[in-house]
């Protein structure tokens, strides 16, 4: 749905795929893999400011705890409660139905300073 | 042994009563508005007192404990409870009397809290205690309250970081966030000790407090604890020591002399009072002199002779929970360290560090120790998966309890890789230590011939391995 | 004293170690840090122990108790204090290997689940420190829950559980503790409702409220939701025998102070926080919490679950600091629930409720003494006395009754008002006597 060569992506493992001042966001396949089996997430409300290196969600697994940064600044304007009421979407569908939550963009620039994929695909490799 | 039980909900039979009261005059209906009444009468099971003693009973043997089986739970101090102490918490006198009752018709229970107190300031070396807090955690938050009213009455309101170190127990950042402060952690060195040279590097005029478990998680004494009171005192933070592990200093140092300002004993771990699956615990607060006048009230004090409970002082942070704390676990630890000398208290500590050195030094050849020196009360060593087939941490403690050995503590400090952290306490014979090594061998080279025979162990217990993710994706809390 | 070490163990273990003296190990601290001797009492022998403590509980005294104020003096079956005594039970800690834990474990779940039957809620946690801090915790999770930052507390709430709740958040700043007045000692749906804004995260009900008094919860729920607050209930357990459940009268969390339930009074505790609330709300409940589930061959077992809330792995960013909390508390509570089951908690209830009004107006028959306030109650009430509350209890205590806690100590325009309770230990001589003691001091 959210095709990860298209995605920009943070250091810190989210995604955004953007589309008209709107960004979709998520985890990556490599981060929901670390993670493994997610219990449960936590997504900030609509209408609620989120801005990168400010964690906004939670990710649960059974024994962990991890926090999700937006990637871009700008306000929540829909969030998928799919996943909170099935979070293993997340780990079966990163990029598509796991998705997180869109951002109204307020500094598009942002998008500038994430990496494309395959530089992604870099700091990940083993 | 070793079957599931149903629930009691399931043996419920309709009609079944496990007790009876006497008759009222008239029915509630009588002196309440029906709107106040409940409809329908709550899901709770129907069952004679028997099946209740059976069934419970049966439950209780579908469990390890410290009767029954080594439980080496590094950090949690499970030594045996002297059945004293449970007879004399009991007595009437002391089990019926109630919290909102004159001082004159409580002086045994008021100059039991009084005594044990002034044990504690002994033990510690630090000016007073307060008994109220209810358990570990509870008296870090009561810690973190008092340094925040500290700074508070010194008009330095600048102050609202917590220092923690990175080996630290959960339940410090959690205290020191609950208490509104931030939290930074502070790095341990390879040897295993706080950083001083990082703790200076980050102590300023916003660090209100740094909090340090002594010894810490490793099992291992910072050495250089005074200088890191001194560092913290030149930074004007006070410094606050999480006395989880204190049994090893019973008798042998006193926290005071270190330059703590603040610290907690958990009277379940040091003082021996049962730990009954998750509590009732007791976390006692010591203070230096200058911050007595913060601690939470009530507190005993002592007039001519009469012990008098004292609600209203001023400078207290408050009240941290209702009444005089729990005070029946309280009894306990003034009579097990009233069986005790000073010579036997320090033995206590001397004995566990022997355990904990005997373990360590029997196993290292394959589980070596995260720092390779002698220890205190605990020791925390390493699996190492490589060289057991891939097998973990997780695998070797489910495997030992098919040995008849409760599990130490794993995973824990988070700072060791794969650790397990063993603390057998002073009251285990060198026979059982020995079993216990010889079971820890033997899994150790189950791992290389039979590495799935301990993958999915346990294989010998009421249940396999239990699905927990399933737990947690959609959990069932409730019949 | 209890180490087991002889001589010949000590020797051998040091070789093992390979070291010559106990000194080497405890080198690990350095000389300075050492202490002298302490300065110690000489030990007592076990006897000597029984001795010496049989002499300090005596200096208690025995009464006949009409106080409550947040503990009852309940019968405790004696199956209940035999079965928490078992050793598998009373020295077992925090099952954290839950193959070998499943006994506690499914206790827990038990209590869990007599909990949420006794309040009308979908989850509880295995327990958290008493009732206080379970309503502090309560308030917490309700702010987290709405992202509000203020809870409303009536004046007729327990003016200790107050003070606990002004500890845990007042130097923090929040979530910031509003104060309901309660002149007529229950809440007044106006000034709730003048209260009641869309900052309001929680509102606090607690019913029978610290007065003896049962809340109009209903109503005050509706208001409190149509603001998009939370309802926060604080109940007796045992009252529930009778009282209709918070959870049907719409609270979205409800906590109460479970010591009723199979515990000693022991001078205040140990006690035990009863918290459970409506499913929404379940990833907020702080502490430990039991779920069930199967083992590997589909067997059915219990474990800790939702786990990733906690302190232990969340640290700073957990719901609640708790770790410890009073697993044997809960445990007592859930065999005491077991033995009365529905109808043995009813008859309990009603025996309270039948001895309490009985008391009441045989009190009340006293020249010059008279209930200070209007309302229902379940077994408690607020006597309003023609001397101060304290004369009163001074007078009865000579004569080995305690007759209640004078509510002076906590508002001096109450110093006249003496809260009593009677639960079904209280037997009918007992009554008479405490008439004819008040009698006596109205004279």
């Amino acid at each position: 749905m959210f095709d990860e060569a298209k995605c920009k992506f943070a250091k810190s493992h989210e995604w955004a795929f953007a589309e008209g001042g709107v960004a979709a966001v998520g985890i990556s396949d490599y981060a929901q893999k670390e993670i493994s089996d997610i219990v449960f997430v936590e997504l900030p409300k609509v209408g609620v400011k989120v801005e990168p290196g400010k964690a906004c969600a939670v990710i649960e697994s059974v024994k962990a705890a991890a926090d999700f940064f937006a990637p871009v600044s700008g306000e929540v304007v829909e969030v998928n409660d799919a996943i909170v009421d099935n979070p293993a979407l997340v780990n079966q569908s990163p990029h598509g139905e796991g998705w997180f939550f869109k951002i109204r963009m307020s500094k598009p620039g942002e998008l500038e300073g994430l990496m494309d994929f395959a530089a992604y695909q870099k700091t990940t490799a083993h | 042994m070793n079957r599931p039980e149903k629930l009691s909900i399931e043996k419920s039979m309709a009609g079944r009563r496990g007790i009876r009261f006497a008759k009222p005059s008239k029915p509630a209906s009588a002196w309440l508005p029906e709107g106040a009444l409940r409809k329908a009468l709550p899901r709770l099971p129907e069952m004679g007192e028997f099946e209740v003693v059976r069934h419970y009973t049966r439950l209780s043997r579908l469990n390890f404990c410290l009767d029954t089986h080594l439980y080496p739970l590094g950090s949690c101090t499970m030594k045996y409870n002297p059945r004293a102490n449970e007879e004399i918490a009991g007595l009437d006198g002391f089990a019926a009397a109630h919290p909102c009752a004159p001082d004159a018709a409580v002086q045994g229970t008021l100059e039991v809290l009084r005594r044990l107190e002034k044990l504690l300031c002994e033990l510690t070396g630090l000016s007073a205690f307060t008994l109220q807090p209810a358990a570990g955690a509870h008296g870090e938050f009561t810690g973190i309250l008092i340094a925040s009213a500290y700074h508070r009455s010194r008009k330095d309101r600048k102050r609202t970081e917590i220092l923690v170190s990175d080996s630290s127990h959960g339940t410090n950042p959690a205290s020191a966030a609950l208490g509104g402060f931030s939290v930074k952690t502070v790095a341990s060195r390879p040897d295993g000790r706080l950083d001083l040279e990082a703790l200076k590097a980050v102590l300023g005029p916003q660090t209100a407090m740094v909090m340090l478990t002594v010894p810490n998680t490793l099992g291992l004494f910072e050495r250089q604890i005074r200088e890191i009171a001194e560092a913290v005192h030149a930074a004007g933070a006070l410094l606050y020591m999480d006395g989880a592990n204190f049994n090893a200093l019973m008798g042998l140092a006193k926290p005071a002399d270190f330059g703590v300002d603040i610290l907690h004993l958990n009277l379940h771990k040091s003082f021996s009072t049962p730990h009954g699956g998750g509590g009732p615990g007791s976390g006692p607060v010591g203070v230096v002199a200058a911050l007595e006048k913060f601690l939470p009230v009530p507190r005993v004090a002592e007039k001519n002779g009469k012990f008098v409970l004292k609600t209203k002082i001023p400078g207290s942070i408050g009240r941290v929970r209702s009444f005089a704390g729990n005070t029946g676990v309280a009894i306990r630890a003034y009579a097990y360290l009233r069986g005790h000398d000073g010579q036997t208290l320090r033995s206590i500590a001397e004995n566990a560090i022997l355990n904990a050195n005997y373990v360590r030094a029997k196993l290292k050849d394959l589980f070596p120790s995260a720092v390779d020196e002698p220890c205190m009360h605990e020791c925390v060593l390493r699996t190492e998966p490589e060289k057991m087939g891939g097998l973990k941490t997780l695998d070797v403690a489910k495997r030992l309890l098919d040995y008849g050995f409760y599990a130490p503590t794993i995973y824990f400090p988070l700072i060791v890789h794969e650790a397990i952290m063993i603390e057998p306490t002073e009251t285990e014979t060198k026979e059982t230590l020995d079993a216990f090594v010889d079971a820890l061998r033997a899994i150790h080279a189950e791992a290389l011939t039979d590495p799935e025979r301990v993958h999915a162990a346990p294989h010998d217990l009421p249940v396999k391995r239990l699905d927990e993710l399933g737990a947690a994706r959609t959990p069932n809390v409730a019949w | 004293m209890y180490s087991p070490h002889t001589a010949a163990d000590r020797s051998e273990m040091l070789r093992a170690i390979g070291i010559a003296s106990l000194d080497d190990l405890l080198a690990q601290v350095p000389s300075a840090l050492r202490a002298a001797a302490l300065d110690w009492p000489a030990a007592l022998t076990e006897p000597e122990l029984m001795a010496h403590a049989r002499a300090l509980a005596a200096k208690n005294k025995p009464l006949s108790c009409f106080a409550g104020a947040g503990a009852q003096d309940h019968y405790i079956p004696a199956a209940v204090k035999a079965l928490v005594q078992r050793g598998e039970f009373l020295t077992a800690y925090t099952p954290y290997q839950a193959e070998a834990s499943q006994g506690t474990l499914q206790a827990i779940y038990e209590f869990q689940s007599s909990v949420c039957a006794l309040y009308g809620m979908d989850a509880a946690n295995a327990s958290l420190y008493d009732g206080a801090t379970a309503l502090a915790e309560a308030a917490a999770a309700a702010a987290r829950i709405t992202g509000r930052k203020k809870i409303l507390l009536p004046e007729s709430l327990h003016p200790e559980w107050r003070a606990v709740l002004q500890t845990y958040f007042g130097a923090k700043g929040e979530p910031k503790l509003e104060l309901v007045p309660c002149p007529s000692g229950r809440m007044d749906l106006a000034e709730v409702e003048k209260r009641l804004d869309d900052t309001v995260a929680a509102v606090v009900v607690a019913t029978p409220n610290f007065f003896g008094l049962l809340e109009d919860g209903a109503g005050i729920a509706e208001m409190a939701h149509a603001k998009g607050a939370l309802l926060i209930a604080a109940a007796d357990p045992v009252s529930l025998g009778v009282l209709e459940e918070p959870g049907a009268w719409g609270a979205d969390i409800a906590v109460g102070e479970g010591q009723g339930l199979g515990g000693a009074l022991n001078y205040g505790g140990p006690y035990l926080g009863l918290f459970s609330c409506k499913k929404a709300h379940m990833r907020h409940i702080p502490g430990r919490i039991c779920g069930l589930t199967t083992d590997a061959d589909g067997k059915r077992g219990f474990v800790l679950t939702l786990q990733a809330r906690e302190q232990h792995i969340r640290r700073e960013r957990a719901a609640s600091n708790i770790c410890s909390n009073e697993a044997l508390c809960a445990l007592a509570a859930t065999i005491h629930l077991a033995l009365l089951g529905p109808e043995g908690l009813k008859e309990v209830a009603e025996l309270c409720v039948d001895k309490a009004h009985r008391l009441a107006e045989a009190a009340c028959a006293v020249p010059g003494f008279r209930l200070r306030f209007e309302g229902p109650f379940f077994n408690e009430f607020t006597l309003e006395c023609p001397v101060p509350a304290d004369r009163v209890q001074k007078a009865l205590l000579k004569e080995g009754i305690l007759a209640g806690v004078p509510l002076g100590r906590f508002d001096k325009a109450m110093k006249n008002a003496l809260l009593v309770c009677a639960t079904e230990q209280r037997t009918d001589e007992e009554l008479d006597r405490f008439v004819a003691a008040l009698g006596r001091v109205a004279r």
